[in-house]
């Protein structure tokens, strides 16, 4: 078993409500010198090894992300 | 004199004119409180609306419970100030710690907008005292986080002291123990999902159950 | 932080590089289209020009194959159907007055490709675009519907789509606070992989209000307000920067996927309806598809000077964007305003109390030219009129398709028909629970109908209907349709039924209609039977509506549905908006409002099965000519029906469309929750009876006390009538005598379980 962590988050380019959001409240709560924030999304999974890498991009790409919008990065953690 | 409530807007608050027709049906003087000004201009009591407060994009409620308007509200509900969030104000009561427990997305994981039949169980608020004990009433729900969600401690104080003050009978939203709104332990500031604004006119809602709340609230403030 | 500086194609390089080889092509404009472009400047367009034309000059912005079809409607609108018109074709959206000083906007428009690339941020900039446009016109948007077309209900990728599709359209509005008050989901097979989504808006204002697009008044400044500009839908400008620009900027060829953000779109409309009403705008324009290129060049080519434009001041938020990607991009929520010199103060002012970015970008020039410059160079130097309105327009070839004939002869009349009560009962339920007649609750309840607090209608409804003024109760209903086989099997009458349809479900609810947006969806306009399609449903439509004395007054055409060589049924999805002048006196759905009610239905009930529901869901079969149109019928049902409404005679009433009298009886009873009891008449056959879409017709509960009155006027009128059953509240059924009896519970479950057994 492993722990395998998928990141997925806005395309650059895309625009990120979420962030801006987030982004235009720190200054009023008092919080300086925070110029951007992008929101995105955090996947742990637990996976059998005989689960390979393409197996995983094929998860994050076709199914946790839209990569219409969205982009991703597959990492293996110790379980 | 007539009472003033106040009924505040947040950037993305949608239900703020329906609101304030609410409390002028009820004869009550609704006064508009922006959210960036710190002041309650004199109101007996406030409605916090529903809407997507700041699009809701943190959490809902995360960002308006630090709105300048929020410090003089916070502090004028320890106070004792009657105080009534409907929908995204329930959010806004629950992250600002004036109610306990926290309010997430729906069982369903989409949008609900029903009529839904509440049961009242708590008529000592001062919001609520209008009604009969274990009235049932019809009152639309519409909300993405709705789903009331507290520690199974929090819950059972909740329900021993009394303070669950509306039930769902059929739970539209996956609530813990069909949970569709509370009071804090003095019975001033309560919190619902259901619209009661929207039940004030069998014409553009279910019913006119919803006007109750607002009467209530004026009875109160004419007594105190 | 160091930005490096995009160096752009200027007027002066293009002047000293007439040569350099430019891709139009792939920008989708056409040899000769490139060459008047040449003609026009007496030079070669720069990249940012380029940019500009290709865009504005595509089908979508520019309407170049419908043009010279368009026409049809302003040759076929009289003085008299103007004479309440305030603003009509070729605004942002038309305007009608409705009486006691208030003007109603309304348009439709398509959102489809995007919707099938990213079903929900898809449908959901389709309803924040079509919302920006009722804005445009100075109005407080209202109320919205949506009218979404899929492949089949059971099909895989519907599954991906219409969630989607439903939540994006759902979580756009919802968070608007702009009630959805109806629609339509309709499932064809053509619909897979080219899926339609038709957003419609409705607005109100007071007439002195009223705002149109025009840049008038020397030194008057341009303002761009609201989101900031992005690298959205820009996927097809983006082949000049990977051509020029990708080695500096490294930017890989961008999607056309654009994504909503209603937060900033809800602040936008607040902040707009105050800068109105303190009366701080000029002119106002949207910024939607083709971007500041379409809303810069409209507005200058609707004043009356030119307009300087500083590119470098629009707040970006994307880093090294070019002149064209600027000039480009889709990003949503923006607004452009013209405010005069002193005002522009003031403006900044109540943006700033919004939170909206709000930045001078220009102003209006004595000149005759659209000037925009970047960093202090020229990279934009055109009449604004070549651009906005001066594109190309098309003869497309038109003909009649060779398989239409085959099509038409195809009828239904070889189709087996049950026989016998059991097989009948069999047939109810199947159409009932069948994907196009069921319920739409999945889909309505994830759109909020309570908000405002003015919705006296809506769906299961016929038709939407909002107050417009809380002190006298007036207020207006809309309702969008289109059966879409109807109008392949005979385009002139399929446009001319929808336009009925929509029509009888306005005065069903008893609003009497005022005027007529469209939405035309078709295939390609490359295909002459396509264009065939497209003109007779157009004639159809604009013959109508003369017939009818309602003007169309807005419109959009979406063009190349299709999913390889196969087009969509052509869809002239078509909106009638009504007025009644109190709400208090609508008529609803539901039996059984008033203790004891009479049954009758109102019209003619013909043999005509051919494009129905029924030939679709039991034999899978599409031919023959659709139903007889007979709109002088339409009116006098109208008539009679507001009058009904008028003198309280009637107490719930129903249109008859697909499904016939059967879907109209269950989906009565179940509103209502009310059982009936149907008597048909004497030797009628019940198959025909109960499932035939004979148009110009409806049924009507008239509580007993009124019912002489009430036929007298029908008879009177020489409206056909025919008591058909009554109404029993103490019942739990619908009894259909001598041939079956269905529970309401059973009816129910059968009615509402399928959209969630299958999107669930």
């Amino acid at each position: 078993m492993a722990r395998v962590v998928v990141d997925v988050m806005p395309k650059p380019e895309i625009l990120d409500p979420q962030g801006q959001a987030v982004a235009k409240a720190l200054p009023r709560l008092g919080f300086a010198g925070v110029s951007d924030v992008r929101q995105g999304k955090r996947f742990e999974l637990e996976v059998d090894d005989s689960v390979d890498d393409e197996t995983l991009a094929k998860i994050a790409e076709g199914f946790l992300a839209n990569p219409v919008i969205e982009e991703w990065t597959v990492r293996r953690v110790q379980a | 004199m007539t009472s003033r409530i106040g009924v505040v807007t947040f950037p993305g608050t949608l239900d703020d004119s329906d609101t304030a027709r609410a409390v002028r049906a009820v004869g009550a003087e609704p006064v508009a409180l922006w959210h960036g000004d710190a002041d309650l201009h004199g109101v007996a009591a406030v409605i916090l609306p529903g809407g997507f407060s700041y699009g809701d994009y943190l959490r809902a409620g995360a960002i308006a419970r630090f709105a300048p308007v929020m410090g003089p509200v916070i502090d004028a509900a320890h106070q004792g100030m009657p105080v009534l969030g409907i929908c995204n104000g329930f959010q806004v009561l629950c992250e600002a710690g004036l109610l306990p427990g926290a309010l997430i997305r729906n069982a369903s994981l989409h949008f609900v907008c029903r009529e839904e039949w509440l049961r009242v169980e708590n008529t000592g608020t001062a919001w609520t005292n209008r009604f009969d004990k274990d009235a049932q009433i019809v009152i639309p729900v519409k909300n993405m986080d709705g789903c009331y969600q507290a520690e199974p401690g929090t819950v059972a104080e909740l329900e021993g002291e009394g303070r669950v003050v509306f039930r769902y009978l059929d739970n539209p939203n996956g609530s813990v123990a069909g949970i569709a709104g509370i009071t804090d332990a003095r019975g001033r500031v309560v919190g619902l999902m259901p619209h009661p604004e929207h039940a004030i006119d069998a014409l553009t809602g279910p019913s006119d159950d919803g006007l109750g709340l607002f009467l209530s609230a004026l009875d109160h403030l004419v007594s105190a | 932080m160091s930005i490096p500086t995009v160096t752009a194609d200027t007027v002066e390089h293009a002047l000293s590089t007439p040569d350099t080889k430019q891709p139009y092509a792939e920008l989708g404009l056409k040899d000769d289209e490139y060459q008047r472009i040449r003609d026009i400047l007496g030079r070669r367009p720069t990249d940012a020009e380029l940019a500009m034309y290709s865009v504005m000059w595509s089908e979508h912005c520019s309407y170049k194959s419908s043009k010279v079809h368009l026409r049809y409607f302003g040759e076929t609108t009289t003085e008299e159907m103007r004479a309440k018109m305030l603003a009509g074709i070729g605004e942002n959206a038309g305007v009608i007055d409705i009486g006691d000083g208030w003007a109603v906007t309304f348009k439709a428009e398509s959102h489809n490709h995007p919707s099938y690339v990213e079903p929900h941020q898809g449908a959901a900039t389709g309803v924040g675009g079509i919302v920006r446009d009722i804005l445009a016109m100075g109005a407080r948007p209202l109320a919205v519907q949506d009218s979404i077309r899929f492949g089949p209900a059971d099909a895989d990728d519907t599954k991906r789509v219409l969630p989607g599709v439903v939540s994006g359209v759902g979580g756009y509005g919802n968070c608007l606070g702009l009630p959805n008050i109806g629609g339509e989901v309709v499932f064809d097979r053509t619909y897979a992989g080219n899926p339609l989504v038709n957003a419609l808006c409705v607005g109100a204002m007071r007439i002195e209000d009223l705002h149109l697009a025009h840049a008038t008044g020397v030194g008057n400044k341009i303002i761009l307000f609201g989101a900031r500009t992005g690298l959205d839908g820009i996927g097809g400008v983006s082949v000049l920067a990977s051509e020029t620009f990708s080695e500096s900027t490294g930017r890989k060829k961008l999607p056309s996927v654009q994504v909503g953000d209603p937060f900033t779109e809800k602040v936008l409309i607040e902040c707009c309806l105050e800068l109105f009403h303190a009366g701080l705008v000029v002119g106002i324009q949207d910024l939607g598809g083709a971007g500041l290129s379409c809303a810069t060049s409209e507005l200058a080519s609707a004043g009356d000077g030119g307009m300087r434009i500083v590119l470098d001041r629009v707040p970006l938020r994307a880093k090294g964007m070019t002149p064209a990607e600027v000039l480009s991009s889709e990003s949503q929520e923006r607004m452009c305003a013209v405010v005069t010199p002193d005002n522009v103060e003031a403006f900044l002012a109540v943006c700033a109390k919004w939170d909206v970015t709000a930045t001078e970008i220009g102003e209006v020039t004595d000149g005759e030219n659209l000037v925009i410059t970047w960093h202090d160079e020229t990279v934009v130097d055109v009449p604004p009129r070549t651009v906005a309105h001066d594109g190309p327009v098309y003869q497309r070839p038109v003909r009649r398709p060779s398989t239409q004939d085959d099509l038409v002869a195809d009828t239904s009349a070889m189709l087996e028909r049950p026989a016998g009560p059991a097989e009948l009962r069999e047939t109810l339920l199947h159409m009932v629970s069948s994907p196009n007649l069921a319920s739409r609750r999945w889909v309505t309840e994830q759109y909020d109908r309570f908000v405002r607090g003015g919705t006296v209608l809506a769906q299961p409804a016929d038709s939407g209907m909002i107050r417009i003024d809380e002190e006298t109760g007036r207020g207006v209903s809309v309702s969008t349709d289109c059966n879409s086989r109807y109008v392949a099997l005979d385009p002139y009458v399929g446009a001319q039924l929808a336009l009925a349809e929509a029509y009888r479900n306005v005065v069903v609810g008893g609003a009497s209609p005022l005027a007529v947006t469209d939405c035309l969806n078709f295939g390609s306009p490359e295909d002459p039977g396509v264009m065939w399609q497209f003109r007779e449903a157009l004639h159809g439509l604009a013959d109508g509506c003369r017939e009818l004395g309602i003007p169309v007054i807005g419109g959009n055409v979406s063009f190349y549905n299709q999913t390889g060589t196969t087009a969509i049924l052509p869809t002239p999805l078509v909106g009638v908006l009504g007025v009644i002048d109190d709400v208090r006196r609508r008529i609803p759905t539901g039996f059984g409002a008033e203790l004891g009610e009479t049954l009758l239905l109102l019209g003619d009930t013909r043999d005509e099965f051919d494009g129905s529901e029924w030939a679709h869901v039991v034999h899978g079969h599409l031919g023959g000519k659709p139903p007889k149109v007979d709109l002088a019928r339409e009116r006098l049902l109208g008539e009679i029906l507001i009058a009904g409404s008028r003198d309280g005679m009637l107490s719930a009433a129903h249109d008859l469309s697909e499904g016939g009298l059967a879907q109209a009886v269950v989906e009565a009873a179940l509103a209502g929750e009310s059982g009936c009891r149907i008597v048909l008449p004497e030797g009628a056959d019940p198959f025909v009876w109960l499932f035939s879409e004979s148009a110009g017709r409806a049924l009507v509960a008239v509580p007993r006390s009124e019912e002489l009155r009430f036929t007298e006027m029908c008879s009177a009128r020489q409206l056909p009538w025919v008591r058909i059953g009554v109404v029993d509240k103490e019942s739990d059924a619908v009894e259909i005598q001598d041939v079956a009896t269905l529970g309401l519970a059973e009816l129910r479950s059968a009615w509402e379980g399928t959209l969630p057994a299958l999107f669930d």
